[in-house]
């Protein structure tokens, strides 16, 4: 049961092959048979997920259909979830158990969607590694000696590993295209506005985005179809109709013209994951797709720009953290500038604390212009940028990553190369245009990942795309050994 | 330009965060670092540039001024640290 997609355990919980109370405690066994191995699960609600299981099943029973009813899922730990904590990888929020639930959350629900927990991530969503996570880091399925990517580290683990078809991501600086290049998985990080961000806990306001993570892109469409839409909680949601993410599945990519952006492909980039690419550019050729050269000749400015962008927006989301109205607070405090001081120093671990200092000294006085001002200007060349290219090509397309998964540990001490590692992803969210990535080959036993970007509100091109591809290429399919 | 010791601490101060007289020389190490990266930013010309703060230009969206959540208190505060009567507590701060 394990080995179905979203897409096929809608078919066989409609032909009553098994029940979605069978099939969510199967994988809450295998939860707590592998799960030891890669701490992907902060939380598991048992509980909660049988007996949404059995409303399921009892919907089913009622008549209703639905291809999520009864589809046993994961969400990132910073989804609100109610009653359950909600710990967003913090020390700061392990005892916070949230007194709503996030839009996301609520609209998986309504579709029968069945949680079976809460994923372990870097805290605060800030990092590409997993490590930072108060939780401890997850492990790679395909080598247990690697970090699985992040910041969705948990949620790409349990879903390659097979604990899970599919979870939810965020994804700010790429956390969950690179997660899902990292592990052989599809990810999708939407238009900013797209899915709503209400209850989900913010990071850096103007670039977060939920979206999905499965195992191929027909499982995201059934995802993205749920979670996205117009939400009057968020004031930044969009309200726009939304494509039929299925029925875009299946267009023909005749005449698809493919951007290939030479920074892409440049300095830093390892040559056999370049290959790969390559190797996929190909199969999309013979599917009827044109390819064009082009440029992006801002990107290379996009780090610095991102990483006063986030830390400056951090800064501010991070301040309701005050060991006052909820989460840790320290013991003991000697006035109230000391409670605030401790309960935040005790509570955020070492990245969070330096992204939150970044993003102070940057947005104090006397320093605006010269940071915040300065990246937002150079986000508007990096958005121009992808303007331009669009009036020639439907989508661009690069690898996701310059590297493959790196071993556990291997960049804890420098966060400058770590910083490095989001250079193909980050661009995407300052543009704020939609993302996805798709497996692409192997190397050396580890996944390469390819990225394709689309204009504002074309993931149905994204998901198409890479549906068509993973018709003609069995690498979607391949499943870490041992689980 | 790289950040002084004393800066380090005026920033943590800034962000209410309590910083460890041990950790002081690494963390002004990692923030110097991570500013030198940043500060390849100044090497772009962005003259005529106006500065994009949302992706899709959009400006807040208005609602009506009418009521339409309730008082959930309650709920609120039993997930505070701590609270007495509804109000929540804190050290003293008026003498």
């Amino acid at each position: 049961m394990h080995q179905l997609t979203l897409a096929e355990i809608a078919r066989a919980l409609a032909a009553k092959q098994f029940s979605a109370e069978e099939l969510t405690r199967s994988l809450l066994t295998r939860i707590g048979q592998l799960d030891p191995q890669l701490n992907s699960f902060i939380t598991v609600t048992e509980e909660q997920a049988v007996a949404q299981a059995k409303a399921a099943d009892a919907r089913r029973a009622n008549g209703e259909g639905g291809a999520l009813l009864g589809a046993p899922i994961g969400h990132k730990d910073l989804f609100c979830t109610q009653g359950i904590r909600t710990s967003c990888g913090s020390r700061i929020l392990d005892n916070f158990e949230a007194p709503y639930d996030a839009t996301v959350v609520d609209r998986l629900a309504a579709a029968g969607a069945v949680s079976l927990g809460k994923l372990n991530m870097d805290e605060f969503a800030m990092g590409s590694a997993n490590e930072s996570s108060y939780y401890g880091a997850v492990k790679n399925p395909w080598d247990l000696s690697r970090v699985p990517g992040g910041s969705s580290g948990g949620s790409a683990a349990a879903v390659a590993a097979r604990l899970l078809p599919a979870a939810t991501g965020s994804d700010t600086g790429g956390s969950i295209r690179q997660p899902a290049a990292l592990t052989n998985l599809t990810g999708l990080k939407p238009t900013y506005g797209r899915v709503s961000r209400w209850g989900m806990i913010a990071y850096a306001s103007s670039l977060d985005q939920g979206g999905p993570i499965a195992r191929t892109a027909e499982d995201c469409a059934l995802m993205l179809g749920a979670m996205a839409g117009f939400d009057t909680k968020d004031s930044t949601s969009v309200d726009q109709p939304l494509d039929d993410y299925l029925t875009a599945l299946t267009k023909p990519l005749t005449g698809l013209r493919v951007g290939l952006p030479k920074e892409y492909f440049g300095e830093g980039l390892d040559s056999k994951i370049a290959d790969a690419v390559m190797a996929a550019v190909e199969e999309l050729k013979k599917l009827g797709a044109t390819v064009k050269d082009i440029s992006l000749p801002n990107m290379q400015h996009a780090i610095p720009s991102y990483y006063v962008i986030a830390p400056a927006e951090a800064s501010s989301n991070l301040s309701r953290f005050d060991g006052v109205r909820f989460g840790y607070r320290c013991d003991n405090p000697a006035d109230l500038t000391d409670l605030y001081k401790r309960s935040r120093a005790e509570g955020f671990g070492d990245e969070v604390r330096r992204r939150i200092m970044v993003g102070t000294y940057a947005l104090s006085a006397g320093y605006y212009d010269a940071y915040y001002l300065k990246a937002q200007k150079i986000r508007r060349l990096i958005k121009n940028d992808f303007v331009s290219a669009f009036e020639d090509v439907d989508v661009i397309l690069g690898p996701t990553t310059p590297n493959l998964a790196w071993k556990l540990g291997e960049k804890n001490n420098d966060p400058v190369s770590a910083y490095l590692e989001d250079i193909y992803t980050i661009t995407a969210n300052l543009a704020g245009i939609p993302g996805i990535s798709m497996p692409a080959g192997f190397i050396d036993g580890l996944p390469v990942g390819v990225q394709l970007l689309a204009p504002y509100f074309q993931e149905g091109r994204l998901l198409n795309v890479a549906h068509q591809y993973q018709q003609v290429t069995e690498w979607h399919k391949q499943a870490p050994s041992g689980f | 330009m790289a950040l002084e010791r004393s800066e380090v601490e005026k920033i943590a101060h800034l962000a209410r965060l309590g910083l460890n007289e041990d950790d002081l020389p690494r963390t002004t190490e990692t923030l110097n670092n991570i500013l030198g990266l940043i500060d390849r930013m100044q090497a772009v010309d962005t003259t005529g540039i106006d500065p994009l703060a949302h992706p899709l230009e959009t400006s807040q969206r208005l609602r009506a001024d009418a009521v339409t959540e309730t008082n959930q208190r309650d709920a609120y505060q039993a997930i505070a640290p701590a609270v007495e009567d509804g109000l929540y507590l804190v050290p003293r701060v008026i003498e």
